[in-house]
């Protein structure tokens, strides 16, 4: 279908990573009591947000290919 | 546990995402086809995910963190023996004559194949089925976020049934692998953290184990029996799932799995609306990849749970009890979300669960509304309309689907025993499918009415043998040994495997007998139908590395190996 679906995951784990991530670096320590310790939100937002730039990433590129040999792609072929 | 607003963000920007996707996907679909099969133009390594994650309905992820809790690694039985092998052979085999034959169901590939009557026992039994699978997907979902969150039963039912109903009116079959991708994804990033956590906890795998251990010991079993998956199989006694080898092998291995994994239209969808007949055949074996690592994911925090549990995670981990006091296992992943999720991760875990049991909502109504307008209304109700008349169909049998499945909901709440008894007739109904499938696709001979007389016998085989076995310390009656209780089994598990082989066997023999008494169809209606009269695939121009048969080998490969690990 003529929808990448690379840029709705991409762009879901990017807000979300940055939601954790942010969240992560402004709450108080001492609810990761219960995550041993661990700032979970930061570390785990953080390679959300990693992943979401690099489905973003694959994304653009197939544009770009797309865009440069105005053929269709193989891995977002259009029904159209 | 108490969500706060940074948990509430996450869930509604996920809900938000779920219906732009539907939105988004709305102007494309122009065509009965494009809703019903994505306009066949999707790529593999998306319908490779949707395929797996079709299946993995939340029932499915607490199901089976339940069974590692109660029977430990042997659980990864059902991913290694069951699914790997039945997705190789539905890739390598299997594939060529569903995507080929051009059927735009399973039902309509039977029709092909053999008859009329064969397709309508199937259609019609489908489509009961998925509409009540969706109904206890729902209300599995309703209990438990009642539970957790105290919503209102009602308010649950309808708000998942509202979303589903709204991005698969919009998008329809591409709305629901699209989303079934991303909680792909959602569940993959909500869970390992959790693993994570929990490893940590109890020390490690060898914390883990030296747990485990001590748990297997206080049951009376082999200290390995809750880290081994075949060195305790030698006998039902051996181990906490009362099976043997045997019963693993054939009823798990060969006729459950290949008959759900092969036959069950809910996952070969995903695999017809894929661009090509290479994309199609790489779909069950590219799904096979992460499919092989999920017991890692699903079973593990179970064998955490209850290695916590009995002896002690550093954090204090305890599954609750039930009110006759027994352990709650359902209760593992819910009560590891909230022990060791602070805020944010808590929302992050929510997200993935809400998601699952939509997907698995989503994907029971995109097969619902296919099977009936193209096997049932299409059929035996309407035929010849204009395309536009079937898509508008689709639409309204989308709508119709969903509203049997919140009475579904409300059935399920109301009388438990009643969805007990509906789900042990699909059991009876699905056990012997395989037989016809494997007979039809691989012996030419194999006549409809072979087929359906077959079909029949299976099923009956099925009610006979349930109806005079009952697992040991079971009451008769829904559990087994109504009609007389001939032989006693270990356990339901056992009996149910069983249960499936028997109905195999009896639908095999018969559906042979009938079709040497019968007149087989003529060879040249059967061509694209059958293993001996369909041409071989050409790989010309596939990377070698990237043909069926070696993929197939490679994922099986891989499932010998991780066999042998925890062996």
């Amino acid at each position: 279908m003529g929808l990448d679906i690379r840029i709705p995951i991409g762009s879901l784990f990017v807000i979300l990573g940055a939601l954790l991530a942010g969240y992560g670096l402004f709450s108080n320590p001492a609810i990761y009591q219960r995550s041993l310790g661990v700032d979970v939100n930061l570390w785990w937002g953080g390679a959300l947000l990693a992943f979401g730039l690099a489905m973003l990433a694959l994304a653009w590129r197939a544009a770009m290919a797309r865009a440069r040999t105005g053929r269709k792609s193989d891995t977002t072929p259009a029904s159209e | 546990m108490h969500p706060a607003a940074i948990d509430w963000m996450i869930l509604g920007v996920y809900f938000a995402f779920v219906l732009g996707v539907g939105v988004a996907l709305k102007r494309y679909m122009r065509t009965s086809t494009d809703y019903f099969l994505s306009g066949r133009a999707i790529p593999a390594w998306i319908t490779g995910l949707a395929f797996i994650s079709a299946n993995l309905g939340a029932q499915e992820v607490i199901g089976m963190a339940a069974s590692g809790a109660k029977y430990g690694m042997a659980t990864s039985h059902f991913y290694w023996v069951g699914a790997i092998p039945a997705m190789v052979f539905l890739g390598v085999f299997m594939m060529p004559f569903y995507y080929g034959s051009r059927a735009r169901s399973v039902p309509e590939y039977l029709k092909l194949r053999f008859d009329e009557k064969t397709r309508g026992l199937n259609a019609i039994s489908f489509a009961v089925m998925t509409v009540f699978s969706s109904g206890i997907s729902m209300y599995a979902m309703a209990l438990l976020l009642k539970l957790l969150l105290g919503w209102d039963f009602t308010t649950s039912v309808l708000l998942s049934a509202l979303i589903v109903l709204v991005y698969i009116l919009l998008g329809g079959l591409t709305s629901a692998i699209y989303n079934e991708v991303l909680q792909f994804f959602l569940i993959v990033f909500g869970f390992a953290p959790l693993v994570f956590l929990g490893l940590k906890d109890v020390g490690g795998w060898h914390g883990l184990a030296a747990g485990l251990r001590q748990v297997a010991a206080a049951r009376g079993f082999a200290p390995d029996a809750w880290t081994s998956t075949w060195s305790v199989m030698s006998s039902p006694a051996s181990n906490p799932m009362g099976v043997e080898w045997i019963s693993i092998a054939m009823g798990l291995g060969f006729v459950l799995s290949f008959g759900y994994w092969c036959t069950d239209f809910l996952v070969v969808q995903r695999a017809l609306a894929a661009d090509s007949m290479q994309s199609a055949r790489r779909t069950p074996l590219i799904a096979a990849v992460p499919k092989m690592f999920f017991p890692f994911l699903v079973i593990l925090p179970g064998m955490i749970a209850i290695a916590s549990t009995l002896h002690g995670g550093a954090s204090g981990l305890a599954l609750p009890h039930k009110a006759d006091g027994a352990l709650n296992y359902d209760m593992v992943i819910p009560l590891m979300l909230g022990h060791y999720f602070p805020n944010g991760m808590l929302g992050l875990g929510l997200t993935a669960l809400m998601a699952s049991f939509m997907t698995g909502m989503a994907g029971n109504v995109t097969a619902f509304n296919t099977v009936w307008t193209y096997d049932i209304y299409q059929a035996y109700i309407r035929h010849g309309a204009s395309d536009r008349h079937y898509l508008n169909m689709g639409r309204i049998a989308t709508v119709v689907g969903i509203g049997l499945s919140i009475a579904a909901a409300y059935a399920a709440n109301r009388f438990n025993n009643i969805m007990d008894l509906l789900q042990l007739l699909f059991a009876f109904v699905n056990a012997p499918l395989f037989a016809t499938f494997l007979l039809g696709m691989f012996w030419k001979r194999t006549s409809g009415h072979g087929a359906f007389f077959g079909l029949l016998a299976g099923t009956a085989a099925a009610a006979a043998h349930h109806g005079l076995t009952l697992p040991v310390g079971s009451a008769t009656g829904i559990q087994g040994g109504w009609i007389a209780v001939l032989h006693p089994y270990p356990s339901q598990m056992a009996q149910n495997f069983w249960t499936a082989i028997y109905a195999f066997g009896v639908c095999f023999l018969i559906t042979v007998a009938v079709s040497l008494a019968t007149r087989p169809r003529a060879e040249h209606e059967l061509k694209g139908l059958v293993y001996s009269l369909t041409p071989r695939l050409s790989a010309v121009g596939e990377r070698w590395y990237a043909r069926p048969a070696v993929l197939g080998a490679c994922v099986l490969a891989g499932a010998i190996v991780l066999n042998l690990i925890f062996r």
